[in-house]
């Protein structure tokens, strides 16, 4: 194994199944971030636990996407070998943690969604994630009911923590758009029942940000404009410096092994 | 932070084939919601547990260590208290 950048041949079906584990590994990768300098060890333990659930997410992905490419990458080469402009995960997985309050906002936005996706999913044509789908549902679950609890705690606390949370939201709503649109590779998949139609599940999660922030006393933003690019590619500043932490030990000793 | 504000709760979990919750550890939570979140986090990661219980620590009242003599000793004398002189037939289970 060199430490080059692989080269990978992005049919629909293996960038479709790219681009969610990216989405697990990266967001999984900020959560551990937290390990060790959590507000309390209870939290510690949490984070961690969902990171590991998230990380776990994306190896499935990636072995399956290995599998459907048919050449010579894995889910090691998918993780460490590709440079920032071959991950194709969403930016909202990638914005800094922040403080705790920004940490948690951009986990109920992302969990809430994967939370009704991935049940979707279960019953996709594609037998491998219909069954990544069942296991991952009910991590997700448990993810979004985490995440809820901590935002009506954090809104309907002091005006400390209200503030925070509430910049949190303003702050990663344009990062949101993303997770709703498809582009025509995705949209032949989901016609052949592969995929599902994000846009579909916009409603629903709608209403679950809705419901959840009004206990909280917190506001959702009404603005529209959405940030885009992550998908193919074009991401913040801050997936760099993430991936040069992630890849540091197999970018300097190829193909080390624990 | 943990502060001293933040309210200490007993866990109990009851194993996959344990008939009873038992007491498996403490932790800081906010309010009850918050307690059984942490403690699935914290004391379920290994599969231990099918049901959880938690209590605020404050709800216990606990012996005095100081009186064990009065409470406890007098029981270690009687032996004939203990079920060892007779045979518990295998169809009445656990006991």
């Amino acid at each position: 194994m060199s430490c080059a950048n692989i080269q990978v041949s992005e049919t629909p079906l293996v960038l479709y199944t790219l681009r969610r584990a990216d989405d697990a590994l990266i967001l999984g990768h900020r959560l551990s971030e937290w390990c060790g300098h959590a507000p309390m060890l209870e939290e510690d333990m949490a984070l961690s636990n969902i990171a590991l659930d998230l990380i776990g997410q994306a190896r499935e992905l990636y072995s399956y996407a290995a599998k459907v490419e048919g050449k010579d990458n894995d889910e090691d080469k998918f993780a460490y070998l590709r440079d920032v402009r071959q991950y194709r995960n969403l930016l909202l997985v990638e914005q800094p943690n922040g403080d705790f309050a920004q940490t948690l906002v951009r986990q109920f936005f992302y969990s809430a969604f994967a939370d009704l996706y991935w049940r979707a999913m279960m019953s996709s044509r594609d037998t491998t994630l219909a069954a990544i789908a069942a296991k991952s549902e009910k991590e997700s679950a448990y993810h979004l009911r985490h995440a809820s609890e901590w935002i009506i705690r954090l809104g309907d606390g002091t005006d400390e923590s209200h503030r925070r949370a509430q910049g949190a939201i303003d702050h990663l709503w344009a990062f949101t758009g993303e997770m709703f649109s498809v582009d025509d590779g995705e949209r032949a998949l989901i016609q052949a029942g592969i995929a599902i139609d994000p846009a579909s599940l916009r409603a629903r999660w709608l209403t679950t940000l809705s419901d959840v922030a009004g206990e909280a006393t917190l506001e959702l933003p009404r603005n529209e404009w959405m940030q885009q690019g992550g998908r193919f590619g074009r991401h913040s500043e801050h997936l760099g410096h993430l991936l040069s932490e992630l890849q540091s030990m197999q970018r300097t000793f190829p193909g080390l092994t624990w | 932070m943990a502060t001293p504000n933040t309210p200490l709760w007993e866990v109990f979990i009851r194993s996959r084939n344990g008939l009873a919750h038992k007491h498996v550890g403490s932790l800081h939570a906010n309010d009850a919601t918050m307690a059984l979140q942490a403690a699935r986090d914290i004391y379920t990661r290994r599969g231990e547990g099918l049901s959880i219980w938690v209590v605020p620590s404050s709800a216990i009242t606990a012996s005095d260590p100081a009186e064990k003599g009065m409470m406890f000793e007098p029981a270690e004398s009687k032996i004939y208290r203990h079920p060892t002189f007779y045979e518990v037939p295998e169809e009445v289970g656990h006991m």
